[in-house]
């Protein structure tokens, strides 16, 4: 077989792989939380929230002071209006200090059917009560 | 997703539970200079001041750094709705804590977790002051010196 021929098979089963391995399995990381009081009733996918991603660019301060957002996971009514209106996410969801609500599925990525709480990774896995 | 927690958190000072960051550290040394505020005229309070607390428990006395919390929290994310600035005012429960109540609000969910118990219990009997909940400067060693000022902050 030719150098070429051998190239060519070692690429088709590297893509085979690939689609018998699909995306790699998504996992929760300490303190992610996921928002489902009403996304899917409404026909859109659960929330997920990462602290992780948001604390290396904004101090707890900026959400649970200056947004609104109370600390206990499930204290807080967030309507996907006032998010528009620019209230909670929408501070920084609106296309200048991040991406705008026209980006649903960024934030509404959650598997369908997970439950609303704050999961960690760690054996605590978080306060017993939401 | 748009980022890989690995790809972020590896380069972030390593720490053994929650997230495998020390979050403090990071900021303190600069690695990450998070956002304090995004309306201007929005007041970013630090204050410095240690509390100590448990002073008749038998686990080692804890001391609550406000620095470290103020650097990323605000005064009004715990007082006065879960604890009152009145010192003695607060009876705090390690029950309460796990079931994620008080300090367990946080600790357990985003911050460090409550299998991290010295880190809270974190001064020796043998060097506590005597006065419950004082403000008191702390030494290079990072432990209280002297006796703590009667003042109430």
């Amino acid at each position: 077989m030719t150098k070429a021929g051998l190239t060519i098979k070692a690429c088709a089963g590297l893509v085979v792989l690939a689609l018998c391995l699909g995306a790699p399995p998504a996992a929760g990381e300490y303190g992610d939380v996921v928002i489902n009081k009403r996304a899917e009733q409404e026909g859109m996918r659960p929330v997920v929230f990462p602290h992780w991603f948001h604390r290396i660019r904004f101090r707890c301060k900026v959400c649970h002071h200056e947004l609104g957002f109370k600390m206990r996971a499930g204290a807080n009514d967030v309507l996907m209006t006032d998010i528009i209106d620019g209230k909670f996410c929408g501070m920084c969801h609106n296309d200048d200090v991040a991406w705008g609500i026209d980006r649903c599925d960024l934030c509404h990525s959650g598997k369908p059917g997970l439950p609303s709480g704050i999961y960690g990774s760690h054996s605590t896995s978080g306060p017993g009560r939401w | 997703m748009l980022q890989q927690p690995a790809e972020a958190l590896s380069k972030l000072p390593p720490d053994t539970a929650g997230n495998m960051v020390r979050w403090v550290e990071a900021l303190e040394k600069g690695v990450i200079n998070p956002r304090t505020n995004i309306r201007p005229e929005t007041k970013v309070e630090i204050l410095d001041g240690d509390i100590l607390m448990n002073l008749n428990g038998s686990m080692p006395v804890v001391r609550f750094p406000h620095r470290a919390h103020t650097l990323w929290l605000d005064c009004k994310n715990c007082h006065e709705h879960l604890f009152k600035s009145k010192i003695g005012a607060n009876k705090l429960s390690m029950l309460r804590i796990l079931e994620g109540e008080q300090c367990g609000l946080c600790h357990g969910a985003v911050s460090f977790p409550l299998t991290e118990c010295a880190r809270c219990h974190s001064v020796s009997r043998n060097l506590q002051p005597a006065v419950s909940g004082a403000v008191v400067p702390l030494g290079p060693d990072g432990n209280p010196v002297g006796a703590p000022p009667a003042s109430k902050r």
